[in-house]
């Protein structure tokens, strides 16, 4: 191991696909066979997991703390629903992108506010500019629907081909394929010197401004992808559940991404996705105990993972898959 | 005109009423840079703490509220020391995913005992109605808050430019390790500010009952408005938050009654135009830090 084995070789071998990651994606496919009752819930967290990949993108990768990621969540989902209602774009994958696009545009232009100041500057403009367009849907009722939502909305079938079905099937593929799309997609982007730039702005700004890395472009760039990402896990919300309301840019909504991202941990792709599966999990057990008062339970995960502290809870639950890993690696020698 | 004064009026009883909710949150973000997303919930503890003693147990309204005050500021002691002291070197993120459980734990807690209805405190008599002043409409209610809060500021300014006790806290917001260097135990007057804090959060919480409304989300509806509070009025002085509270209750008012359409929608611009501006807050000195 010499130092010419240096930062490039690491990250390569970093991006390279694990098996840890194929049998990650073939439990994903092999749940449409297994949980064939439980579409439902199976969607909701792939769109969850896919809003959740979206805050990972500027939170794990970045450094961007955001408490109103439900913006451009909303503008996607309402921008589908607006688009199916008026039949402007019929087809689902055009109006998923058209969604992503305007909540791109949006992203973009919040970008400014967002990267300047301090931590709690960002905290509180990205709750605020939800909280903005939470109050503008409400004032253009007579075109979001107000507190009742869009009413009719009515989505055509994918590609022309296939149409949701009852159960959801159909819905849960849809949103599985978009999910595995886009994490690729964003599997390419974070490995690439591009992403790589971004975690050396995370880790020190100054320093990486020192290198010649651009800061804030870099940081406009990431927060508009995000966006966009966001604003597709909107539209595929609307599109599987036929829904678009007010409550898409509530604070709750924001407040639940950051525990769904804190659950899986932030910062490798993966723990948006994972995380979106145990609170989903998490909150089915938690109805069926209090069926009214869930979110009590959500809120004493959430003091209880700071408490114990999101490292320290990690190297907890990845004692024992490490512990096989490393038997698996070195079959002769006790892991010590 | 006389609208314009009753809504100026209104608007004075409002922004003095959030100054007193959101003073501790004040400190708490000045003096240890803690993000207390939960402030609103020791608001919501004294409010229902006042409704349960003036409705069930029948005690006059003008003794509840001292006890509001003091059963607030007891449970802010007790969280101080059990929870939050721990958290103050965490990162921002760390603090606002706990303070953001606290308050999920505190509306449903809250739900949970006493129902999801918004409850009213019984007033006495010689607060409902209002009077008229060279025919400008006063309510005796919103006069009481005006005096009631404005003793407060008045006593909370004198305390921190007067006493020994606001020296420390100023020189430990200033700076903290300087501070503790002079000698001065800045864990222990933050708890006691803190409880201060949450005390006078309480008491918010029972004096607005009868104007905000008072259900178990009252911690998440108002709690933009505390952080618009301490944000725009900058955290180093008590005069800027003072004087934002006042900008935004007379703001607010206003926009309800002018444009019904836009309230809040002109509120939330407003806020992120100032703290694109100027991020120390509209009344904040630059940071030297």
């Amino acid at each position: 191991m010499s130092a010419d084995h240096g930062v490039g070789e690491i990250s390569l071998r970093r991006a390279r696909w694990g098996h840890g990651e194929t049998a990650f994606w073939l439990i994903a496919v092999a749940a449409i066979f297994v949980f064939s009752d439980r579409y439902l819930i199976l969607t909701e967290m792939a769109w969850l997991g896919l809003f959740a990949l979206s805050l990972d993108l500027i939170l794990g990768y970045a450094g961007i703390v955001s408490l109103g990621h439900a913006a451009f969540f909303g503008v996607g989902a309402y921008c589908a629903g607006l688009l199916a209602v008026h039949g402007l774009v019929k087809e689902p994958v055009l109006a998923l992108v058209v969604a992503g696009g305007a909540a791109m545009v949006l992203g973009f232009a919040t970008s400014f506010l967002v990267i300047r100041g301090s931590e709690l500057s960002q905290l509180m403009v990205t709750l605020g500019i939800a909280l903005l367009l939470r109050e503008l849907a409400n004032k253009f009722s007579d075109i979001t629907g107000g507190f009742d939502g869009l009413q009719g909305i009515v989505i055509d079938p994918i590609l022309g081909l296939f149409a949701f079905d009852i159960f959801g099937k159909v819905g849960f593929i849809y949103c599985l394929v978009v999910l595995f799309v886009l994490f690729l997609l964003a599997r390419l982007i974070v490995h690439s010197p591009f992403g790589l730039s971004l975690r050396a702005i995370r880790n020190n700004p100054l320093r990486a401004a020192a290198i010649g890395i651009p800061v804030n472009r870099r940081l406009i760039a990431i927060y508009t992808l995000s966006a966009f990402y966001a604003g597709i896990a909107g539209a595929l919300f609307t599109q599987t559940t036929a829904l678009a309301s007010l409550d898409v840019f509530s604070f709750e909504r924001s407040a639940d991404l950051l525990l769904v991202l804190v659950i899986g941990g932030a910062g490798y792709l993966y723990g948006g996705l994972i995380g979106a599966v145990v609170f989903r999990v998490l909150q089915d057990v938690f109805s069926s105990w209090t069926p009214q008062f869930w979110q009590f339970w959500i809120g004493l995960v959430l003091v209880l993972i700071v408490l114990i502290g999101r490292e320290r809870m990690y190297r907890g639950v990845l004692w024992l898959p490490r512990l096989v890993m490393r038997r698996m690696a070195f079959p002769g020698r006790s892991a010590s | 005109m006389t609208t314009l004064l009753t809504i100026l009026f209104d608007g004075v009883a409002y922004g003095m009423l959030l100054f007193v909710l959101s003073s501790g949150l004040a400190v708490t973000l000045g003096l240890m840079n803690f993000v207390n997303l939960a402030h609103g919930a020791f608001a919501m503890a004294g409010g229902y703490i006042c409704a349960v003693l003036v409705n069930k147990s029948g005690v006059p309204f003008f003794v509840a509220l001292p006890m509001a005050f003091i059963a607030s500021a007891l449970i802010g002691i007790v969280m101080e020391q059990t929870l939050y002291k721990h958290l103050y070197h965490r990162s921002p993120l760390d603090q606002v995913l706990f303070t953001i459980g606290l308050v999920f734990m505190a509306v449903t807690v809250v739900d949970y005992m006493m129902g999801s209805s918004q409850i009213f405190i019984h007033l006495p008599a010689m607060l409902e109605g209002q009077f008229n002043i060279f025919g400008v409409g006063v309510g005796r209610y919103r006069l009481m808050i005006i005096v009631i809060c404005g003793l407060l500021t008045l006593g909370i300014q004198l305390t921190l430019a007067n006493t020994r006790f606001g020296s420390r806290l100023r020189a430990a917001v200033d700076d903290p390790r300087a501070a503790s260097g002079l000698g001065i135990n800045v864990p222990q007057v933050f708890a006691l500010t803190f409880a201060f804090g949450s005390g006078l959060a309480g008491l918010g919480g029972a004096l607005g009952a009868e104007i905000l409304g008072l259900d178990p989300y009252f911690p998440l509806k108002f709690m933009i408005y505390f952080l618009i509070v301490v944000t725009v009025g900058g955290s180093q002085t008590i005069t800027g938050p003072f004087l934002a509270s006042l900008l935004l209750g007379i703001a607010d008012v206003a926009g309800k009654y002018y444009v019904p359409k836009l309230g809040a929608f002109v509120i939330y611009t407003v806020m992120i135009v100032i703290l694109i501006w100027r991020p120390n807050g509209l009344f904040g000195r630059v940071a030297q830090r």
